[in-house]
């Protein structure tokens, strides 16, 4: 019997065919290259820390580097308190601070915060990661706290997909370093970091922000702030 | 397409035929889907500031393309005639969802870099074109010689003006310092006597101007190229 390859029924046929064909060889090689894909996700994360402590990396070795600088991990709730006995998900390395963040269905009160303690120099450094939003999509990052529990000592900001040459300059040395110096608290109390306008006062609590990339800039100083204030809360019971 | 065309006995011709060889040649030179057809610009502009981009980009378009003719080639007596653009999107879409992953997977920095363009091959004119021009009416041979011609014409495009755009926009081949060091107050090389990167090069407009200077080149090689007003 001929098929008639103009009918409906054959073009049908073939599309779902196709279709299911497709999906299946697709979900395979996705599944299938899943597990590379978390490891590359992992070192990249590892690099972007000790990026903070002002450590460079390469793929290569941004693991034996982090062992060798981050000693310690944990993790705190959003009133400043040490966690403990929390499953490997949601364990210092693996928590998702980013998803955290988006899901709605986590209460601002139930986020957890994790902290990594590295030690350069014979000084010991907190990493503190952040994320917020930009002008397009997620922006994160991480801080390096002194161990006075105040002064950063440096920061990391990466983004999704801020406009090039304008919001996505956040992740440029330049923007970067002038967080270093700024102090979160002031007598025991949390205090602003500003990202304003270039020029201006020469105040260290105060960072140029990006001409042309004010959304992200903005973005950039909600997300440290909104996040510092709870590590403030801990840091302060440490002082 | 008339299915009577097909099954007229042709004498076999032989693997490297001079019609072969010519689907191979023709996209590199004067068939040159960017320069002459004038497709596929779009991704010319955005990848071509570093040779190490392009060179990827052009890798991941051979493989669409390669793989691609051949599935529709393949498949092009069984593809309804109706729907069938739409079947060389989802062929063209599943293959650059297959390279992405292995961008993912295997060069991670690379796949960063290209970001969104890895995507954006999907609406690569060049890819399309071919299916829809030459894969839908051909045998999957011919096809794949016609996939690597084009796919090579458009590689080489690439390579060239990420060249010289690299050059001289960082003073760099494939991230390795050719001039010396331009770090301020380090200078070395060429760049202690006073030479400077051309900022402009590393900007889009740049990758249209290189692209003109080529096909005024070529142009001027060959006049039959030219068109007449």
């Amino acid at each position: 019997m001929a098929i008639n390859k103009d009918g409906n029924g054959y073009t049908f046929g073939f599309s779902i065919a196709l279709v299911v064909v497709v999906g299946v060889i697709l979900s395979t090689i996705s599944i299938g290259l899943e597990p590379f894909k978390k490891a590359n996700v992992a070192v990249k994360k590892k690099m972007d820390i000790l990026s903070a402590i002002g450590v460079e990396s390469t793929r290569k070795n941004g693991e034996e580097l982090y062992e060798q600088y981050v000693e310690d991990s944990y993790v705190i709730s959003a009133e400043g308190e040490v966690q403990e006995g929390l499953p490997k998900e949601k364990t210092a390395f693996y928590l998702d601070v980013q998803k955290q963040y988006r899901d709605k269905q986590i209460d601002k009160e139930d986020r957890l915060y994790p902290i990594f303690e590295a030690k350069k120099d014979g000084e010991k450094v907190f990493v503190l990661p952040v994320v917020g939003k930009g002008l397009w999509g997620p922006i994160w990052g991480y801080l390096a706290i002194a161990d006075d529990y105040k002064t950063i000592k440096g920061a990391s900001f990466d983004h999704k997909g801020e406009t090039p040459g304008l919001g996505a300059e956040i992740k440029q040395d330049f923007f970067e370093t002038q967080f270093k110096g700024a102090e979160i608290s002031e007598d025991g109390s949390y205090n602003e970091i500003l990202v304003v306008k270039s020029g201006g006062s020469e105040s260290k609590q105060k960072v140029d922000g990006i001409t042309g990339g004010t959304i992200t800039s903005k973005g950039v100083e909600e997300m440290v702030n909104r996040t510092m204030k709870v590590y403030q809360k801990y840091f302060s019971k440490k002082q | 397409m008339s299915e009577a065309a097909e099954d007229v006995k042709k004498p076999k011709e032989p693997l490297f035929s001079k019609k072969n060889k010519k689907l191979i040649t023709d996209p590199l030179t004067d068939n040159n889907p960017i320069t002459i057809q004038v497709l596929g610009i779009c991704s010319a502009l955005a990848i071509t500031v570093q040779v190490e981009q392009a060179f990827w980009m052009s890798v991941s378009v051979i493989f669409v393309m390669v793989f691609g003719n051949l599935v529709v080639s393949l498949l092009r007596n069984l593809i309804p005639s109706r729907v069938r653009i739409i079947v060389q999107l989802v062929i063209v879409a599943s293959l650059v969802i297959i390279v992405n992953e292995l961008l993912q997977a295997f060069v991670p920095d690379v796949s960063e870099k290209l970001s969104v363009f890895v995507g954006l091959i999907i609406t690569n004119c060049i890819i399309m074109g071919r299916f829809e021009a030459f894969a839908m009416s051909n045998k999957p041979f011919p096809s794949i010689l016609d996939a690597v011609g084009n796919a090579l014409g458009y590689a080489w495009i690439l390579i060239v003006v990420a060249l010289v755009r690299e050059v001289f926009g960082s003073g760099k081949i494939w991230g390795f310092e050719i001039f010396g060091s331009n770090l301020p107050g380090e200078e070395s090389g060429i760049y202690e006597m006073g030479y400077m990167n051309n900022n402009m090069m590393i900007l889009p407009p740049m990758a249209l101007i290189v692209v003109g200077i080529i096909i005024w080149i070529q142009r001027t090689r060959n006049k039959e190229l030219v068109e007449e007003h």
